[in-house]
């Protein structure tokens, strides 16, 4: 049996241990702000945050998180206005919004590292999520706008 | 209008709306220094919007100017609005409510908005693309308005005995100004809704200058925080107690059938419950299903992992040839020989002869793939002769017959539930996915969500058509264009819907080819024929895609070959302010649109020209290695013109440092959207040009997921989109936003990338055509 815990509370799985954690978190658990776009590590929009790292849920087995603390979107704050979140709200990010609970926690993980990115870092750091909408320029100052204010 | 006591007895996809109102002020604060956000003058009073007519009758199941059917208000005030077209990321489940509130006075904070499920006979036409919403509702959507607040005002007057001209609705209740008495929505509804809903023809619409949201952009989406926390949700949200998790191995060539299957390592996966034949229609069908063989399972995981080990014999069938080198060669081939004519003026033939110079431009765009964020998927639970289905679709109303008509059931017996759309870009207005997980569902006797994977979409798409353009110019000894040849081949997607198809249909040809806007003296556009080898369907802006890359990349090379600055090129080609007449074509399509309220006017064409180039800053000197690029393209009966601006690094990549794109879509609701649309537009727009190549060897598609089939990343993302608005005159009716961004950003950015390096590309994608 694999223990695991997913926004503080503890989660069991019997199943098949290579099972991708991001159907553990969707099907399994019935969390289902981590999206599916690719599930091969090409899109981000699986992105849950293994401590302060961002990972993608669609390659990491659920064997692989034995023991460890995962954070999906719903877990990033308790009401919903971690920095990253309101910076997104205030710029008006999103469009049909599916990309955006993963770019989102690759942003909080980015702002934990590396508290004033350059928009240069920025670019760098978010090139693994994909937005087939096109909202980078505004993904671009959300984060920005999260870490600095302005 | 209806009065609920009980809102939970709605129903439909309820959820409920919390609305962040942000100031303009924190979203240019948001905006930050990139991306200017600038209206090109202030909106200024002006009349109301007259009566004007749109092909919105035409469409199926027509429109429906009914408040009891669109909106309901509690007793506690709270007034719920019907958003009865699909959210995809364009806005218009807050814009097309917003209007309604606007015209009714209601407090947009104490505005629901609920989602309607397919159901046209109820709501009118749903089907949400062709950037019609807009354009379509926003006169209905107003009028819905005043008649609720029409009646409002009438319980009001009632109430206190006094005329209905001396009461006026203003932020959610009704005022009588000369007693100073006021009373609330909430408390009105009951008697408000004994009132006759009012005729439209005497209805009193608001003075624009009164608007508090129409034509502002302050108020965002109204699933903005949903979005931001994880709880908005799409088709792969729902859950259902019972429910199985299926994944579908489709015929890999179109048409293709399934000779046998061997389910045995499958059913030896842990999690894996069933594997199951599902019923497929032969090619074309419309948006039928392909057929195949299902896993079935107890999460998305194990039904994946079980398909991997199914082992499976297929007959490719007649398209098992289909190969895509060979194919561009066939269509290079017909475009160098005669087609049928469908736009002729003039004598062309005799023209070109005469010419001083003739300049030839032949252009190839391949096959694209929507991939949308959100593969396919959809929910289905059928029990007898009742289905209900959750889905991401842009067709809730087609959604709702084909469900009908593939189980054999009433229609009454079907309830679509429409759910977010993680994008569709025309996708998603073909309800196979919904279709597979009815059939799957009543197969089971169980609820069944079918998800389809990304290599699932890429593989068994409605692909954007492949094409080739071919155009002629003919100039006199002044540089002069006096001839015009267009050829467009390409299959069509009627191919989808009938066997033989091999001409384009009206609402292909009206997409750029026989509504070029240029003053020439003699024009002849045609259409030779291309028979389909998979399945076709539209891709946001559709075929304006290669013609708009076709005829403005053509002006470019008019301009280099004349030795002319391309934007005044443009605006010679365009010529004097007119309305276009295309009394020479048989059948101008025009988007539906009467040609009355949206003929194409090239002084609007001409005014976004001049517009982008003066804000744009068109002729600005740039660095070495960079090229500005102008195009301007009309469709969805809006007018945008875009300037790329392009740097080519001595190892050939390329980066977009700026973008500039003006639009005129007449009166608009909501220019945050519209600015939004446009940034996303450019980046899409990026992503074909670069990119954007579907291929195909012996019928099979090529490519499976997004590194093979790339689109842009943040990384490469231009540095800033700048948008800028033409306001609209007093009387121009409403037109597209979604779709019509796309067409002038490829031909924009290969102008530019012509200036940068005398490099003309004429086949997209880029690839590595720039590569030294
Ligand atoms: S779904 Fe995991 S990266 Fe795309
Ligand atoms: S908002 Fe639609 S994919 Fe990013």
């Amino acid at each position: 049996m694999i223990k695991l815990k997913i926004n503080g509370q503890e989660q069991t799985w019997e199943g098949d241990p290579t099972l991708p954690l991001l159907w553990f978190i969707r099907d399994e658990v019935g969390l289902t702000g981590t999206k599916f776009g690719c599930g091969e590590a090409l899109c981000g929009a699986c992105t849950v945050l293994l401590d302060k790292e961002a990972v993608r849920s669609c390659v990491t087995a659920v064997s692989d998180v034995a023991g460890r603390e995962v954070t999906t979107i719903e877990g990033l704050h308790p009401t919903g206005d971690h920095p990253v979140q309101k910076a997104w709200r205030q710029a008006n990010v999103p469009q049909c919004g599916f990309c955006q609970a993963g770019q989102i926690m690759q942003a909080a993980s980015l702002l934990m590292q590396n508290p004033k990115p350059s928009h240069d870092q920025i670019r760098e750091a978010m090139s693994g999520n994909i937005c087939r909408c096109g909202c980078y320029q505004r993904i671009e100052n959300a984060v920005h706008l999260a870490s600095t204010g302005v | 209008m209806n009065i609920i006591a009980n809102p939970n007895k709605l129903r439909g996809f309820e959820r409920s709306i919390k609305v962040e109102n942000v100031s303009r002020r924190d979203i240019v604060k948001g905006l930050g220094i990139a991306g200017a956000f600038v209206l090109a003058a202030p909106l200024t009073s002006r009349p109301a919007l007259a009566a004007y007519e749109t092909g919105a009758g035409k469409m199926p199941h027509g429109v429906v100017v009914d408040p009891r059917v669109f909106v309901s208000i509690a007793p506690d005030g709270m007034v719920t609005i019907i958003a009865h077209r699909s959210e995809m990321g364009t806005g218009v489940r807050t814009s097309l409510p917003l209007i309604v509130a606007e015209e009714m006075e209601a407090d947009w904070s104490r505005v629901h908005v609920q989602q309607a499920p397919g159901d046209e006979a109820k709501y009118g036409n749903q089907d949400t693309d062709g950037s019609r919403s807009t354009r379509h509702y926003l006169l209905p959507m107003r009028q819905i308005g005043a008649c609720a607040r029409t009646m409002l005002e009438a319980a009001a007057a009632k109430r206190w005995g006094v005329p209905a001209t001396e009461v006026k609705a203003a932020n959610h209740e009704v005022v009588h100004n000369a007693s100073g008495r006021k009373i609330g929505f909430g408390e009105l509804a009951a008697d408000a809704a004994k009132e006759p809903v009012p005729n439209i023809d005497g209805l009193k619409l608001k003075d624009p200058k009164d608007f508090r949201y129409l034509g502002k952009g302050e108020v965002s989406i109204v699933d903005l925080r949903d979005i931001t926390t994880g709880t908005a949700r799409y088709g792969a949200d729902v859950r259902l107690p019972g429910m199985k998790y299926a994944v579908i191995a489709r015929p890999p060539v179109t048409g293709g059938k399934l000779v046998s299957f061997d389910g045995s390592e499958a059913m030896k996966v842990p999690g894996v419950e069933k594997v199951m034949e599902v019923k497929g229609w032969p090619w074309p069908s419309k948006f039928q299903p392909l057929g195949g063989v299902a896993v079935i399972a107890r999460n998305t995981g194990a039904a994946i992992k079980g398909r991997d080990a199914l082992k499976l014999i297929w007959d490719d069938g007649a398209n098992g040839k289909y190969d895509s080198v060979s194919y561009r060669t066939e269509l290079e081939a017909a475009a160098r020989k005669p087609g049928l004519v469908v736009r002729k003026e003039g004598d062309v033939d005799a023209a070109l002869k005469g010419a001083d110079k003739v300049v030839v431009g032949e252009y190839y765009l391949p096959h694209l793939a929507h991939v949308s964020m959100e593969p396919p998927v959809a929910v289905a639970n059928v029990k007898g002769d009742k289905a209900e289905i959750w889905a991401p679709v842009q067709s809730p109303g087609g959604t709702h017959e084909d469900v009908a008509k593939t189980l054999g059931i009433p229609v009454e017996n079907v309830t679509v539930n429409v759910t977010l759309l993680g994008g569709g870009f025309g996708r998603k207005s073909k309800c196979d996915f919904a279709l597979e997980a009815a059939l799957l569902s009543k197969e089971l006797g169980a609820p069944v969500k079918v998800q389809w994977t990304r290599e699932d979409d890429v593989r068994h798409d409605f692909l954007h058509t492949v094409s080739v353009e071919r155009i002629e110019a003919g100039l006199d000894k002044n540089g002069k264009v006096i001839a015009w040849r267009h050829r467009s081949v390409a299959p069509s997607i009627a191919s989808t819907f009938a066997a033989g198809a091999v001409h384009q249909a009206p609402f292909e040809l009206g997409m750029g080819l026989i509504d070029m806007p240029f003053e020439i003296a003699n024009i002849q556009c045609e259409n030779p024929e291309a028979a389909a080898h998979t399945r076709i369907g539209w891709f946001r802006s559709v075929s304006n895609i290669p013609r708009a890359f076709a005829v403005q990349s053509m002006v470019g090379e008019i301009a280099h070959a004349t030795n002319r600055d391309q934007k005044e090129m443009l605006l010679e080609l365009i010529g004097s302010p007119r309305i276009v007449n295309l009394s020479s074509v048989k059948d101008p399509w025009n988007y539906g649109e009467p040609y009355s309220s949206y003929p194409i006017d090239t002084a609007r064409l001409r005014k976004v020209v001049e517009l982008v180039a003066e804000k744009g800053e068109w002729g600005r000197s740039v660095p070495k290695g960079h090229g500005l690029g102008i195009a301007v393209h009309r469709s969805f009966v809006s007018y945008i013109a875009t300037i790329v601006e392009v740097a080519v690094d001595e190892k050939g990549k390329l980066t977009v440092p700026r973008v500039d794109t003006a639009i005129d879509c007449g009166t608009f609701v909501n220019p945050e959207r519209i600015q939004s649309q446009l940034e996303g537009a450019a980046v899409m727009g990026l992503s074909l040009a670069k990119y954007g190549e579907i291929t195909f060897k012996d019928g099979k598609v090529q490519q499976k997921n997004l590194d093979d089939f790339p689109v842009i990343r943040i990384d490469e993302s231009p540095r800033v989109t700048n948008v800028y608005i033409v306001p609209p005159g007093p009387e121009t009716p409403p037109s597209g936003v979604g779709e019509p961004g796309v067409p002038p950003f490829a031909p924009a950015l290969v102008n530019a990338i012509f200036a940068a390096t005398g490099k003309r590309i004429r086949a997209l994608p880029i690839g590595k055509q720039l590569e030294t």
